[in-house]
């Protein structure tokens, strides 16, 4: 490619287009042609809408210069994660449940793209179901981290990293419900953001955990997630857990006093990913912000609560895929053999564990013990990040306790991979928002950081966010796509 | 009844609510529409969908619940009571389970021959109805296939829970009435139970003297879904029955959901506690607790109408016997159609009489109730008002009201047209009376040796001749003058 337009930020290509520089039709071509030539390699994508992507940009290309302005996302192409739906392209979820599925509606968040003018690319693969920090549990095909191809892009957001990381698209969407949007953001070098819960309408978005589901921007800068995130926010009639906008807090420009929880640097950090971090706050104080060392004791519960509620409410929502109206269907002479084959073929194995790890913990006998006993637990790790910012206005740490994993690796280890998963599923618990930055290096593998506010402080926490890129040199795509 | 035993009977009744959209969509709830027309993908429970909760059906059930002396709690909370079925397309169907819309009410009822009796309502809750299957073929053991339509899925449900308070199918039955009538005052639902907008399942257990256990610890039989108020207390007769000849026999009761047979008007055996299920509740993630503010509960209560209790002893203070009090009370369109009738006609008494005698007749044999009556409340009045001034006899006025239904037009025209109205001119009446005296000389003599009956004999007379038009007090005291007048010259 000549201009190569797809090495450019989403802010980059907004304003070009715009400004007239150039058609949303070269935008869109570039990016088709690039992800033509990598995706084959990664796999980020399920399902490439070229045409529908060039007919979008065609039409752009007829508005006038105050019609392009207005559209904050105009010129820009983006990729949506397959758990959200979408209705000129298939949704799967990456399941075999749903592997002919078209919505007869868009997520509120699909709709805002549109009205934003975005370009949608796409939809890109996961975990099924969203249920996995790896992108192998995918029933279609595993992605590959664009670092190291035999190393996974981390999950459930997977595909959206790898495509974003890889210049198939600058932005694309992610869901998180434990991490997984910040996860593979740290395990492939970009950012990623878990906005406040509420904060994004969940309308649309095929429910894994409903109390921990979120949406969030994906980028290779800071601006351009937050270019992203304040298309998709806002409260939304048809989602009652959506909050009302409030107005921002007021966001101090710093110093900072950033709060390092100690729990979060204890036993099974990979060493040399602490390293990575201590140099990283090293960089924060030299610039002048405060580090404080702080206590969030009750870090060391919060697996095993995120691993009570969340698949406890997932076996709950995914109770629907029944093989009755829609999706896969297994015919059997009666209805108990309809459902039990339906699920058996249609679910693959992480989602079929985790439905009956929930559907044990809601028994009766059992609700009590695991359920009930979970919630209190997720009250006192909220409680405790409410102590923490009375006393600092950020809490930083790492995003995971290690760099992206050999395929494989942790296959016949579940538990090890749920470890996996100890820094980020709080900030879920706790409703606030978070978001992974790029933070280092480990033998040419990507390092997150990962930086939390108090809740509805998405717009400090992202202009902080921005201030500390600034302290980190900035994005280089990895060697293979670079051609 | 000198049994060895107490029947106890706990009833739950399903109201549907009459609102125009669905309890978490805005699908249209209307009754009758071709299958699945009215569905989204929020009922159709489509991967993504949130729910959203419709505030006019929190109200109605707020309504109702405040009407039936409940206390409604500021903060409830929703949750998910899960099984598969076909006709269920979440899986699970969102109701209220620890933490109900309200509690601790009762309805009062009033068993003839005995004091009036509260039955209590433990709780009242919001939940979204499930939808329909439509079986394909004879019965459902050889059905070929099953049609769902989900048209219903998601329509407001208040599930009313009572106590075990009830003694016999009797009081179950005067209970569902009162609660029928009691919520139709508060226009939450159209209360049909052949379309299921009211539905109810009865909990049947035969406590035996000296029984010193709790009550939830008898066997109790379901019976589920019964299609009317009579039946229901049919099924509670028949199950009582067979309860007790089990404990005679020595068998023990099994807790059980039975179904009951319009036809034989026996209940039988659906499902064993052993296939019960557990629901595994928790709280709906999808939906934040329901909070009332104590000053809108009250708004809620200040805007209750007069409910039947109060209807009753304003009625009774009326001088209406209570026989028809309870008729009118029971029925709400009644009770609105005496009300107007009643604010432009002082005696009260006169317009139940007619309402529930001819009116009530005419209406039944043509189809009609009193909301839909051809005849309107203004115009029965018009026609009570020819009465009290004399132009029409009651017989006459019979007639009339017949022509009134049948051709729609005011007592008035008709009583002109048909030159209809009671001869009230004494000396053209006084004209027939002599005549009627000279034909009939024996009955008179009958009449002055003291027999009684003779008079009427006369009076019947004089009223064949005036074809009904004449009044019979009238015709009644001028027969006793021309009588004692003739007596007095003839002497
Ligand atoms: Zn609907």
């Amino acid at each position: 490619m000549s201009n190569r337009l797809w090495t450019e930020e989403a802010v980059r290509l907004h304003e070009m287009f715009v400004a007239g520089k150039v058609s949303c039709e070269e935008i869109v071509q570039d990016h088709l042609e690039h992800l033509a030539a990598v995706d084959p390699g990664i796999g980020a994508f399920l399902h490439v809408a070229a045409d529908q992507a060039l007919a979008q940009a065609k039409e752009a290309d007829r508005w006038s210069t105050e019609e392009r302005q207005m559209r904050p996302l105009s010129g820009v192409p983006i990729a949506v994660k397959d758990n959200i739906v979408t209705q000129r392209m298939p949704t799967t979820a990456a399941s075999r449940m749903l592997e002919k599925f078209y919505a007869p509606y868009n997520a509120t968040v699909v709709e805002k793209l549109y009205a934003a003018g975005g370009i949608l690319m796409g939809k890109t693969n996961l975990d099924e179901f969203a249920m996995g920090s790896s992108t192998e549990h995918s029933a279609f095909h595993p992605t590959r981290n664009p670092w190291q191809r035999d190393r996974v892009p981390g999950g459930s957001s997977g595909g959206s990293a790898a495509a974003v990381a890889a210049g198939m698209v600058p932005i694309a969407l992610g869901s998180d419900t434990g991490g997984s949007i910040r996860q593979p953001a740290a395990y492939c070098g970009i950012v990623g953001m878990k906005p406040t819960y509420g904060r994004v309408s969940r309308y649309g978005l095929i429910a894994f955990a409903s109390s921990l589901d979120q949406i969030g921007p994906m980028a290779r800068t800071v601006r351009d997630a937050a270019l992203l995130y304040h298309v998709i926010e806002g409260p939304d009639a048809r989602d009652a857990t959506s909050l009302p906008l409030t107005a921002s807090p007021p966001t101090r420009s710093g110093p900072w006093r950033i709060g390092v929880p100690r729990e979060y640097f204890q036993e099974g950090i990979d060493p040399r990913v602490g390293d990575v971090i201590d140099r990283y706050l090293r960089r924060l104080s030299d610039a002048g912000h405060e580090i404080r060392d702080l206590s969030l004791p009750h870090t060391r519960y919060a697996v095993a609560t995120y691993y009570l509620i969340a698949p406890a409410e997932a076996s709950s929502n995914l109770a629907r895929y029944d093989g009755v109206r829609y999706g896969f269907r297994c015919d059997a002479r009666d209805l108990v053999s309809l459902y039990e084959r339906t699920r058996d073929e249609g679910f693959g194995p992480e989602v079929k564990r985790r439905i009956l790890l929930g559907t044990h913990a809601l028994s009766s006998g059992y609700y009590d013990a695991y359920y009930l006993t979970a919630q209190k637990v997720r009250t006192l790790i909220r409680q405790d990040f409410d102590a923490a910012f009375n006393a600092v206005d950020f809490v930083v740490a790492p995003t995971t306790p290690d760099v992206a994993f050999r395929f494989g690796e942790r296959d016949d280890d579940p538990l090890k991979m749920y470890l996996g998963d100890i820094y980020t599923v709080t900030a879920n618990l706790a409703g606030l928002p978070a978001i992974s930055l790029p933070a280092g290096w480990v033998d040419g593998l990507p390092v997150g950081v990962q930086w939390m506010a108090r809740p509805l402080f998405d717009n400090a926490l992202l202009d902080a966010a921005q201030a500390a890129e600034a302290l980190m040199p900035p994005f280089q795509f990895p060697q293979e796509v670079r051609e | 009844m000198s049994e060895a035993f107490d029947v106890i009977i706990g009833l739950e009744v399903h109201v549907e609510l009459k609102t125009a959209s669905k309890l978490f969509c805005c699908c249209s709830t209307a009754f009758g529409a071709p299958p699945n027309s009215q569905t989204c993908p929020v009922c159709l429970g489509l991967p993504g969908v949130l729910p959203v909760p419709n505030s006019e059906a929190i109200r109605l059930a707020v309504r109702s619940a405040l009407a039936l002396n409940c206390q409604v709690r500021p903060f409830s909370k929703f949750d998910r009571k899960q099984y598969f079925y076909p006709d269920l397309p979440k899986a699970y169907q969102i109701s209220q389970y620890d933490q109900p819309l309200a509690e601790f009410g009762w309805v009062t009822i009033h068993p003839s021959g005995e004091e009036a009796k509260r039955v209590g309502i433990r709780r009242i809750h919001l939940e979204e109805d499930a939808g329909k299957l439509n079986h394909l073929g004879q019965r459902l053991g050889d059905a070929v296939g099953s049609l769902v339509d989900l048209n219903r899925a998601g329509v407001p449900l208040i599930e009313i829970v009572s106590e075990p308070d009830m003694r016999s199918a009797e009081e179950a039955r005067l209970y569902l009435t009162e609660l029928r009538a009691v919520l139709s005052y508060l226009d939450v639902s159209d209360l049909r139970m052949e379309e299921g907008s009211l539905r109810c399942d009865a909990n049947v257990s035969l406590r035996p003297h000296g029984y010193q256990g709790s009550l939830e610890e008898l066997p109790r039989v379901e019976i589920k879904n019964v299609n009317s108020i009579r039946n229901v207390q049919r099924g509670i007769e028949y199950e009582v029955v067979r309860q007790a000849d089990m404990l005679k026999r020595g068998e023990r009761i099994v807790r059980e959901t039975r179904g009951f047979d319009d036809s034989t008007g026996r209940t039988y055996s659906q499902r064993s506690k052993e296939e019960a299920h557990d629901y595994r509740y928790f709280p709906e993630p999808d939906l934040p607790p329901l909070r009332l503010s104590p000053e809108w509960i009250e708004a809620q209560r200040t805007a209750l109408p007069l409910l039947p209790d109060a209807i009753r002893r304003d009625l009774r203070s009326r001088g209406i016997p209570d026989k028809d009090v309870e008729v009118l009370v029971l029925d709400r369109e009644a009770y609105e159609y005496w009300k107007d009738a009643a604010q432009a006609f002082s005696d009260d008494r006169l317009i139940v009489n007619w309402m529930l005698s001819d009116v009530s007749r005419l209406i039944h044999l043509r189809g009609e109730t009193f909301a839909t009556a051809t005849v309107r409340p203004a115009q029965l009045v018009e026609l009570l008002k020819l009465i009290q001034e004399g132009t029409l006899s009651g017989r006459m006025a019979k007639d009339v009201l017949e022509a009134m239904f049948e051709t729609g037009q005011d007592a008035q025209a008709l009583v002109k047209q048909k030159g209809l109205s009671q001869i009230t001119d004494e000396e053209a009446l006084m004209q027939v009376v002599n005549q009627v005296l000279e034909t009939h000389r024996h009955v008179v003599a009958d009449y002055l040796s003291g027999k009684e009956k003779a008079l009427a004999y006369l009076v019947g007379q004089v009223m064949k001749l005036t074809r009904g038009q004449a009044k019979p007090d009238l015709v009644n005291r001028l027969i006793k003058e021309a009588i004692s007048g003739s007596q007095a010259v003839s002497s």
